[in-house]
């Protein structure tokens, strides 16, 4: 099974915590390395929370846990991090910013 | 015996909250209040005492470590100089004559936040005030893109939405709050209305929002997933307000179309202000990002990527901006500081600083030191050292540290850095 979504990446109070305690740190590790889906998608393709799936995109692939989020359905949402980074293109369309909002990944079980 | 010290500035974010008031003991900090829960770790966990340079790993003494950095830099055909931004304004001035000095492309960590604000703001201006005029002013709250709820903690309570001022002394019931975004955040939660976009229609709903600000009218049922109905009560309110104000964040910037959607955003602000006061203001991250915006266009007319290798200051963002050269493999060697690429930047870009001799300076380890040639643990701007960092409005704020200094500033290390390479 593989379905396609839209990537958002960004900030979350516990990526702010965990950078504070260090980057090497169990809680920044863990605070950027999981992936949020809605609970209507989770639903569809009968994912729990905590299962492990796998992001692909043209950059690379990363294999993460997942969780129930408040985001409308074919959105996924991984907080800014050397995870949520591997799968962003170098590509800036001329401007130096990458396109770390709206990338299409697509998604499957690990 | 411990002691109290008040008026603090938190340095973590652009909202640069000076009001926090720290308790210490023998120069560590026991305790901390008035701070939110992104910037209590910047004081709690900060370890103010003396540690040695390194180089290659091995700790060196700090003259050896500055002698390794005017190699490095003084060999490389084309160096880059990245980061700025969780730093004060003095560090920043010495980081663009050093630029200047060896020829290199300086950029800041504005080319991956608000870089494209600043083309856009190029491009058709920036109408904005001061936090303290939508404190006391603002009765309308726009913030498209944007989660100071995740980002900016204290924003809504100190500056926006729930902040009392003179002409809203009833606080949140004196102002109306709207919330565009791609997904309902936590800031959507705590606004009047809530305007959900689909991913990478933010333009076209902005173009859409200014047709509808002018009175024309638009055929479509919806736009972005948006009602035009929806849109055309929000114009209406735009329109109508006493003193509006736009706030934006990487919603914007980080999507398709970039400047562009800002551009339009800022062009809405503009022209809202034939019917009406209205402002925009851009939520900026790191605590003196704008500050280093500033520096490098009072020293060089740009922002940010910008190269000295012709001996004058270019300009060109895609050109010179810090993902583009390094994902092209064009630098040669870099100085990081007061930043974190490797855990910030997209995989090819950071690979390459692996690649590369690298240079760090940094009041924290980090994970680009991890893999630096050279690396100058410093002190940290607003704990345990003075200088001047830009608030998200652009209004400097004079750092008042509550610890003593007992390591160099990024300052005085760039200084001895470039005494060294005048040398070699």
């Amino acid at each position: 099974m593989t379905e396609s979504f839209t990537l958002i990446t960004g900030r979350t109070r516990e990526q702010a915590d965990g950078l504070h305690k260090g980057k090497d740190s169990e809680a920044y590790r863990i605070a950027t390395t999981l992936a949020e889906m809605s609970p209507e998608d989770m639903n569809r393709l009968a994912i729990k929370d905590g299962q492990i799936i796998r992001l692909k995109s043209a950059a690379h692939f990363v294999e993460l846990p997942v969780r129930s989020g408040t985001l409308p359905p074919g959105m996924i949402f991984v907080p800014m991090g050397p995870v949520a980074n591997a799968l962003i293109g170098s590509e800036t369309a001329g401007t130096g910013m990458p396109s770390f909002k709206g990338l299409k990944v697509e998604m499957e079980l690990a | 015996m411990s002691k109290v010290v008040e008026n603090v500035t938190c340095t973590f974010c652009g909202c640069l909250c000076d009001d926090i008031k720290v308790e210490i003991d023998d120069n560590r900090i026991i305790s901390v209040h008035q701070v939110c829960s992104n910037g209590r770790g910047l004081f709690t966990e900060y370890d103010p005492t003396p540690r040695q340079p390194t180089v290659a790993g091995r700790e060196v003494d700090w003259e050896t470590a500055v002698k390794e950095a005017a190699r490095i830099l003084s060999e490389a055909d084309s160096p880059l100089i990245y980061g700025l931004s969780s730093t004060a304004v003095e560090a920043q001035r010495k980081s663009v004559e050093l630029a200047d000095l060896l020829g290199a492309i300086i950029d800041t960590t504005s080319s991956v936040c608000h870089g494209p604000t600043g083309l856009a703001m190029q491009a058709v201006g920036e109408v904005s005030c001061t936090l303290g005029e939508v404190r006391n002013r603002a009765d309308f709250l726009l913030f498209w893109g944007c989660n100071p709820a995740a980002s900016h903690l204290r924003h809504f309570t100190r500056y926006s939405l729930m902040s009392k001022g003179i002409l809203t002394p009833n606080g949140r019931r004196d102002r109306i709050a709207y919330v565009v975004d791609v997904r309902p955040t936590t800031s959507a939660k705590v606004a009047d209305h809530f305007i959900q976009v689909k991913p990478d229609t933010d333009f076209e709903v902005l173009t859409s929002l200014r047709a509808l600000v002018q009175g024309k009218e638009i055929e479509n049922e919806d736009l972005g997933g948006v009602p035009i109905a929806q849109l055309r009560e929000l114009a209406e309110r735009m329109k109508s307000c006493r003193f509006g104000v736009a706030f934006m964040g990487m919603g914007l910037t980080m999507s398709r179309a970039r400047n562009y959607n800002v551009r339009e955003l800022f062009t809405l602000v503009a022209e809202l202000n034939q019917y009406t006061r209205f402002s925009v203001i851009p939520m900026r991250g790191h605590g003196n990002v704008a500050g280093a915006d500033q520096v490098l266009t009072w020293q060089s007319g740009y922002p940010y990527a910008v190269s000295f290798a012709r001996g004058y200051p270019q300009y060109g963002p895609g050109e010179f901006t810090a993902v583009d050269v390094l994902a092209r493999e064009e630098a040669d060697a870099a100085l990081i500081f007061a930043s974190d690429p490797v855990a910030h930047f997209p995989g090819a870009a950071s690979k390459q600083l692996e690649r590369i001799p690298t240079i760090v300076l940094d009041p924290m380890t980090n994970l680009t030191e991890r893999m630096a040639d050279v690396v100058f643990p410093t002190t940290c701007y607003g704990l345990d050292a003075a200088g001047t960092s830009y608030r998200m409005d652009n209004v400097p704020i004079r750092l008042r540290p509550p610890l003593h200094a007992k390591r160099p500033t990024d300052e005085d290390v760039l200084i001895q850095i470039i005494e060294a390479i005048k040398q070699c």
